[in-house]
């Protein structure tokens, strides 16, 4: 008898257990617990979009219950640095933004961190494609039988756009004599008012020429302007010399500069957050600088008047050109296993009303058509010039890093007086067949 | 027994050993193999070059030996003034005067401060516009020596140097007072007792007892001023142009700016070679002082 209800309590002990196991197991299945589990990182280096990325991840786990953790890693060297490090050890986040040329990103492609995102863009009828501007999605973009030997696709998502061009201070222009409305037209004109500036003991153009690639922006602006795009493109490919007269001309250009007063002291060793100071305090009459500046100066000095122009032309046979497309991207990690999730997630973070906000708080350009006639006024100024731009991203081919540094250093030098541009040419072409014959 | 013994010794060793071998030993040898390759830090592939990267470093690459030179003028000034400094207020602050534990903290204070600050701070003293050096020559009536300081190119390096040195003098300062502080006052007193003067009592007691301080203060002087790199990022980030280009600097260049991560590792290496060939070159020159 004792035995029997010993059994008894047994089998209903086991009842109860296989009941409980297949409630749990059920309730493991539900979708809204498995999504409410889900927890997607992201990696960037943007301290001023911080607080609203932080925002929008509150209102995106509102909706959907699935955590977005952002991490930010500043300044962006420290950033690059820990994603190549995360890269090497195949400990990559969710989501992440690569700092570096378009080398770089087809090495983290084709060592397999990045994941494709054209099935995602084509999706019905490209929808998601469709709400990008073609240059700021172009930058992202692997074309067919592209030199890198990346397979042709879009491997990351534009979250806004930048231009980078010239601002002049329309208060120290009136001090100049000069009409603050009209921004100079041609090179000659410009240099017109190096000599005013220096006249009137003024500070000519700040910018970030202390940091390299700025002047590599600026010299690329003219030697779209006086060589056109072909040409250019020759040289990276090493069917042109750098010893070409084109070449010898743009760089002559710093001369011309240096010597007419346009630009400011000790340019050559300024950082970029030196020159956006000295421009928002009105101590600069012209500046280089990207879409970026708007929040800057807003931060800095809220009553500047300020106005955008193009780089003044030098020539009038080709246009004109300058850098911009994607301003900051993301993309996803091919080895997550929330990648579903975090496609999702951009695609919802570049939805209109997302990349509205985004625009609003940190005035950046968005990378959303749709959400361009909600940008403040200056920006709009900016984004009016994005029929001129371009981006060595998109040009498909890469000139030699060494070469760069060259060029860049030498119109550091050319603008001390230390080397003329045809030393600096002379130098830059010399590297150039180095590297070449390194690669042959 | 005496095998115990032995093992014993050896166990104790063990636990610094393997630490060493861990963090020293492993990542130098790893350091040097991805050396020999042309990587770009992020492929899975790496293409073996052999020695191409060093035979690039040794007889081809003409900025990095310029950043040598400038590292080696940076470190002769601070052989030179800033360990002169160091010393002449040490020996000051070891002499019975008022204040001196004030004037040892002040002196302390430059090596605490970060670099980056102090980069920034002399910055925007040397500037060329709104610095306030030139605003105190054009006050002195000197505006003609008023000048771009970090900008100009005959000045950069030597700016560099000297602002390097002011922030490096205090650990100088403080070995060289902790060595006078141990020389004997008997000896001075009993040098004073045969009728020698103070300069007699520096030069034949202060200066032999100090030699060996000194070489101490200038190896550290030396491996510290060689790998100098965040003053000159702050201060002028490597330009104008290539003036103040530093051999750290240039391996972050090439691991970062160019993605010659193989080439960055082959620099790294060929710089700490460098420094131990100067560092045994030094210990033999202090040995021989030592001796005469």
């Amino acid at each position: 008898m004792k035995q029997e209800t010993q059994r008894q309590v047994s089998k209903t002990f086991l009842i109860i257990l296989g009941f409980a196991f297949c409630l749990l197991s059920l309730t493991g299945c539900s979708s809204k617990q498995a999504e409410s589990e889900v927890t997607i990182t992201v990696w960037h280096w943007m301290t001023d979009r911080e607080p609203a990325f932080q925002e929008l991840v509150k209102r995106y786990e509102a909706k959907t219950g699935i955590k977005i953790n952002f991490e930010l890693y500043a300044p962006s060297d420290a950033y690059s640095q820990k994603v190549r490090a995360a890269a090497q050890g195949a400990n990559l986040p969710d989501i992440f933004g690569i700092l570096g040329e378009k080398r770089d990103f087809a090495s983290f492609i084709k060592a397999g961190h990045i994941l494709d995102l054209t099935p995602y863009m084509d999706e019905l009828g490209g929808v998601w494609k469709n709400r990008f501007f073609a240059k700021a999605l172009s930058v992202n973009e692997f074309t067919a039988g592209n030199n890198y030997g990346v397979k042709a696709g879009i491997y990351a998502v534009p979250i806004d756009i930048m231009t980078i061009q010239m601002l002049y201070n329309k208060d120290l222009f009136k001090e100049l004599g000069l009409n603050p409305q009209k921004s100079p037209a041609t090179f000659t004109e410009l240099l017109d008012i190096g000599k005013k500036i220096k006249q009137a003991n003024m500070q000519g153009l700040v910018s970030g020429w202390g940091e390299i690639w700025m002047i590599d922006c600026f010299a690329n602006n003219y030697a779209f302007n006086i060589m056109g795009e072909e040409k250019v493109l020759a040289t990276i490919k090493g069917e042109v010399p750098y010893t070409d007269p084109d070449w010898i001309k743009v760089l002559t250009l710093f001369k011309d500069m240096q010597e007419s007063g346009i630009l400011a002291s000790g340019l050559v060793t300024m950082v970029n957050k030196t020159a956006e100071q000295l421009f928002a305090n009105g101590k600069a009459v012209f500046a280089f600088n990207g879409s970026w500046c708007v929040n800057v100066y807003k931060g800095m000095n809220p009553n500047l008047n300020y106005g955008t122009m193009l780089p003044p032309q030098v020539s009038d046979k080709y246009p004109m050109t300058i850098w911009g497309g994607a301003g900051s991207s993301f993309m996803v990690n091919a080895r997550s296993k929330n990648k579903e999730a975090a496609v999702k997630f951009l695609q919802w973070l570049t939805d209109c009303d997302q990349q509205a906000y985004l625009a609003q708080v940190t005035n950046n350009l968005p990378a959303n058509k749709d959400a361009l006639s909600k940008i403040p006024g200056i920006l709009a100024q900016f984004a009016d010039d994005m029929e001129h731009t371009t981006h060595p991203s998109t040009w498909g081919v890469s000139e030699y890093p060494a070469v760069i540094e060259a060029l860049d250093k030498g119109i550091q030098s050319i603008i001390i007086g230390e080397r003329t541009p045809e030393q600096v040419a002379a130098e830059a072409q010399r590297i150039k067949e180095r590297e070449l014959a390194k690669k042959r | 027994m005496r095998l115990k013994s032995t093992l014993e010794n050896y166990l104790f060793v063990l636990p610094a050993a393997i630490i060493f071998i861990i963090f020293y030993i492993i990542p130098f040898i790893w350091v040097f193999q991805l050396g020999l390759y042309d990587w770009d830090g992020i492929l899975p592939t790496k293409i073996f070059v052999g020695l191409g990267n060093f035979k690039e470093i040794f007889f081809e690459d003409r900025i990095w030996w310029q950043s040598m030179l400038n590292a080696g003028w940076i470190t002769f000034i601070a052989l030179t003034f800033q360990n002169a400094l160091a010393f002449l207020l040490a020996w000051a602050c070891n002499r019975e005067i008022k204040l001196k534990r004030f004037y040892r903290l002040i002196f302390f204070i430059p090596p605490v401060l970060s670099e980056v600050v102090v980069g920034l701070v002399w910055q925007w003293i040397l500037d060329g516009h709104y610095g306030l050096l030139n605003s105190w020559l054009v006050r002195l009536g000197l505006a003609h020596l008023a000048r771009d300081w970090l900008s100009d190119p005959n000045t950069a390096l030597t700016a560099v140097a000297i602002v390097h040195s002011w922030k490096g003098f205090g650990w100088g300062f403080l070995i060289f007072l902790a060595g006078l502080q141990t020389i004997p006052r008997e000896l001075y007193e009993a040098a004073r007792v045969d009728g020698a003067n103070a300069w007699n009592c520096f030069r034949k007691i202060t200066i032999p007892l100090m030699i060996p301080v000194a070489v101490l203060v200038a190896m550290l002087t030396v491996l510290g001023t060689m790998q100098a790199f965040v003053l000159i990022i702050a201060m002028t980030g490597g330009g104008p142009a290539y003036h103040t280009q530093v051999p750290v600097l240039r391996i972050l260049a090439s691991m970062r700016g160019s993605s010659r991560f193989g080439y960055a590792c082959a620099q790294g290496i060929s710089f700490g070679l460098i420094l131990v060939v100067i560092s045994f070159i030094q210990y033999r020159f202090s040995r021989r002082a030592r001796q005469m």
